[in-house]
């Protein structure tokens, strides 16, 4: 029984830690076929991570503590969070402990470090980027609160393998006015909270558009590659939330080992199916003006609100 | 066409005022250090008809000194402290007489383009910061950006004051990359200046090079043949559109839009190959020669029409495109009466309601009299990309009309000129794709180059870039940076 929990929570951090990188290097490669370029193939993310690997972290002179720990404390939030998510399995070890409230402040808290990195600094990029990134953050949690609690009330808990069983057992909350606010509400902050396009331009070169990335621009060897593989990690957990919140199906229920093999394959899939709708849709679309981001947050703010409203009258309520 | 007049020091400001106050703008400002002392060359322009004016005031040798003229004409002001700073002629009452050109660890004292400059001494430490205007206030701080930056980028240092995510002020400080371009013509033959003339912005081959032949053909009085002048005009027409294609591409990946950019670069890319074929060059070197033109080939009417098709989508595609379109309107407004008063040229004038063209004022080749120039009056990045969109497709027909007739790709030249005609001194006004170049040229009296000064719009217009970017929000500025396009490399010389 446990064996096969403890190899579920092993397998989720062990997928997404692999697989985030690829997820990525699949992601750039489906808009390079898009934009008509060869693109630099999957693989291209895990190479560069090898490459700083090989180079030496620089710690600017002045940065104390939070510029030294953000890089760990970034990977490390993500991957207990990633541990907690039901991507697999609802049966684990650890299914007990894994409130909503508990994962997405594992998320603020990564954010919350970059941005304390990014002011350590001292630079005027480091600045001016995380306090972009906190009016974000500002505008992104409540909604991802929010919208997962529209979730939570016909469970009636926020533990989130209870969520995900409870769809998986009555897939008809999912189809209800409450169950399809809540996904636009997510995509939209995940979209804010990963720095995709129309928030952020992950592509870009120009300091002064950034938000995430200009954040980390004193970073160098491998404390780089911690902070990419943590976005990128961010990047997969997220979209696992997405597919586990919304297409709970193949997300094994009990411990078994088929049923985990099964969840391992088809998670892959919907990540990647995910992941390549979003990449296929930032192609169409442009970066909008830093001061429409909160404009776009807070319609999302709004919908997650229609969301938690209408799932309280609709199912909670009867 | 050119008159030139020999004034006094005191004539100066009255005379230039009524040339300004005519129609004239300042063309150029140019020292000359003749055996008598430094002498000036004040070159205003005014069209149509074509009209280049000259004053020349000679200065005392013991004490280099010129009225100002900055009250007059912004530009004028600039040049005076670019004189200043090189020349080391002391412009006189002054209303901001700080260094423009110098930076910090060149030796005081030392002027790079005098004659007695001898060759660069050993440079020093930094006397000390630049001083750079401090907004001060609750919540302001400054952004310092550059000279080295991310991507392929020339060198400029940028300073934005800032408060909360809107541009104060904005102080751009350039001339890192001055490479004494105006010394390295004295001495060398006419035809061996003409690789310097090509390289002094490498996007402006044509351009400069053409206002470099045309000076000097003036200078030495060679009738260059109306084919060759056709071929010219041709040559600098897909200079334009190579460029104005690149930077219309780049405009749409600044605001994230990355799919319009690879197209754009696709049909750059085509452009840059047609050129090869052209001249023999990806960036049309070697077609303008002093005397005539050298053209491989002729570009295929079937071709440029499908290029022209291939634009015209990527453009519509731009500006049908809501968060596109939203980005690019109503960001860094550059006023008529800003661009006007600074003296932009180009299309960031005419994107302000300014509708100076030199191939209208100071025509070179048989243009159409009613030759269609693009003119946009709201100056925001989108009046900008607008009038470029339009650009092109002028000059697609200019190409389509300039080619036309023209005899089988060959040599076409000049006879040499009889020696000892021509003034020995010549100006060369073209409408780069940028703006209007201007180069004036004397010889010395075997042939080779006294002097030759080429001016780059750029030098007018980036005044214009943090007027136009006060109120804009900071990330904003990469795009308004690249609406504008402005050479580094042409402004430094």
């Amino acid at each position: 029984m446990s064996t096969v929990g403890y190899a579920a929570v092993a397998g989720q951090i062990v997928v997404v830690g692999a697989g985030a990188p690829l997820l990525t290097g699949w992601m750039r490669q489906v808009r390079s076929r898009l934009e008509g370029r060869a693109g630099a193939g999957v693989l291209q993310p895990w190479r560069d991570i090898r490459k700083l690997l090989g180079k030496e972290a620089i710690t600017p002179a002045g940065t104390g503590p939070a510029f030294r720990i953000a890089p760990a404390l970034l990977v490390a939030t993500t991957v207990v969070a990633t541990a907690l998510v039901p991507l697999l399995s609802t049966d684990t070890p650890v299914s007990g402990h894994a409130d909503l409230i508990v994962v997405v402040a594992l998320i603020a808290l990564g954010t919350l470090a970059l941005a304390l990195a990014g002011l350590d600094t001292g630079t005027a990029f480091g600045g001016m980027s995380a306090s972009r990134e906190m009016t974000v953050a500002a505008l992104v949690e409540p909604t991802i609160l929010l919208a997962v609690f529209a979730l939570s009330i016909p469970a009636g808990t926020t533990n989130l393998p209870a969520i995900v069983t409870g769809a998986v057992e009555e897939p008809a909350r999912l189809a209800s006015p409450a169950g399809l606010l809540a996904t636009a509400a997510l995509a939209v902050a995940v979209l804010a909270e990963t720095g995709r396009i129309p928030v952020d331009n992950p592509s870009t070169h120009l300091e002064l558009t950034m938000i995430h990335e200009a954040m980390v621009l004193e970073y160098a060897g491998g404390d780089l590659a911690l902070v990419e593989l943590g976005a990128q990690l961010r990047l997969t957990l997220l979209l696992g939330l997405l597919s586990s919140l919304f297409a709970p199906w193949g997300i094994a229920t009990s411990a078994s080992w088929t049923t985990l093999a099964l969840a391992l394959v088809l998670f892959a899939a919907k990540v990647a199916l995910l992941g390549a709708v979003l990449a296929a849709a930032e192609v169409f679309w442009a970066k909008v003006r830093l001061f429409r981001v909160p404009e776009l947050l807070a319609g999302s703010f709004l919908l997650a609100l229609l969301a938690v409203t209408s799932s309280y009258f609709l199912s909670g309520g009867s | 066409m050119r008159t030139t007049h020999e004034i006094g020091l005191t004539e100066l400001p009255q005379r230039a005022e009524e040339l300004l106050t005519g129609g004239h703008r300042l063309g150029l400002v140019a020292a000359h250090h003749d055996d008598n002392g430094i002498r000036v060359v004040y070159l205003f322009v005014s069209g149509p008809p074509d009209t280049r004016t000259e004053l020349t005031v000679r200065l005392d040798p013991d004490r280099p000194e010129v009225p100002t003229l900055a009250h007059l004409s912004f530009p004028a002001g600039r040049f005076e402290r670019e004189m200043r700073d090189l020349v080391g002629i002391v412009p006189l009452d002054h209303p901001l007489p700080r260094r423009l050109v110098r930076h910090f660890h060149w030796p005081r004292g030392w002027y790079p383009m005098s004659s007695d400059a001898g060759p660069p001494p050993t440079f020093g430490e930094q006397e000390g910061p630049y001083p750079f205007l401090e907004v001060e206030g609750d919540g302001v701080y400054e952004i310092p950006v550059g000279p080295v930056h991310a991507g392929l980028i020339e060198p400029g240092h940028f300073r934005f004051s800032v408060v909360g995510e809107t541009i104060l002020k904005l102080k751009a400080r350039l001339w890192f990359v001055h490479k004494g371009i105006e010394k390295l013509f004295q001495g060398r033959t006419v035809a061996a200046g003409l690789p310097l003339a090509e390289r002094i912005s490498g996007d402006t081959a044509v351009g400069h090079a053409l206002a470099y032949c045309l000076a000097v053909e003036e200078a030495t009085g060679t009738e260059v043949p109306a084919g060759a002048q056709r071929a010219r005009a041709m040559l600098l027409e897909l200079e334009r559109i190579h460029n104005h294609v690149a930077d219309l591409g780049m405009l749409c990946n600044d605001v994230g839009h990355g799919i319009l950019n690879a197209h754009a670069q696709r049909v750059r890319e085509q452009l840059l190959r047609l050129n090869r074929e052209i001249t023999g060059h990806r960036l049309l070197r070697g077609g303008v020669v002093p005397g005539g033109t050298v053209l491989h080939a002729l570009p295929d009417p079937a071709r440029l029409k499908a290029i022209r098709e291939d634009i015209r989508e990527i453009i519509a595609l731009a500006l049908g495109h809501s968060t596109v379109r939203d980005r690019l309107t109503g960001t860094a407004i550059l006023t008529t009466d800003a661009a006007r008063a600074i003296g932009c040229l180009g299309y960031v004038a005419r994107a302000s309601g300014i509708a100076d063209d030199a191939r209208v004022m100071h025509p070179f080749a048989p243009y159409d009299t009613q030759l269609n120039v693009p003119v946009h009056d709201s100056g925001d990045v989108l009046a900008r990309f607008l009038t470029r969109a339009e650009e092109i497709d002028t000059s697609l027909g200019l190409i389509e009309q300039f080619a036309g007739g023209l005899p089988t790709p060959s040599a076409l030249s000049a006879a040499p000129p009889a020696p000892g005609a021509g003034s020995r001194t010549g100006v060369g006004l073209v409408e780069g794709w940028r703006g209007t170049i201007a180069t004036r040229v004397e010889l010395a009296a075997d042939g080779t180059l006294a002097r030759v000064k080429p001016v780059d719009p750029s030098f007018f217009n980036w005044p214009a870039l943090p007027v136009a970017l006060a109120d804009t929000i900071v990330p904003d500025f990469p795009l308004t940076n690249k609406s504008f396009n402005l050479s580094y490399a042409g402004n430094d010389l």
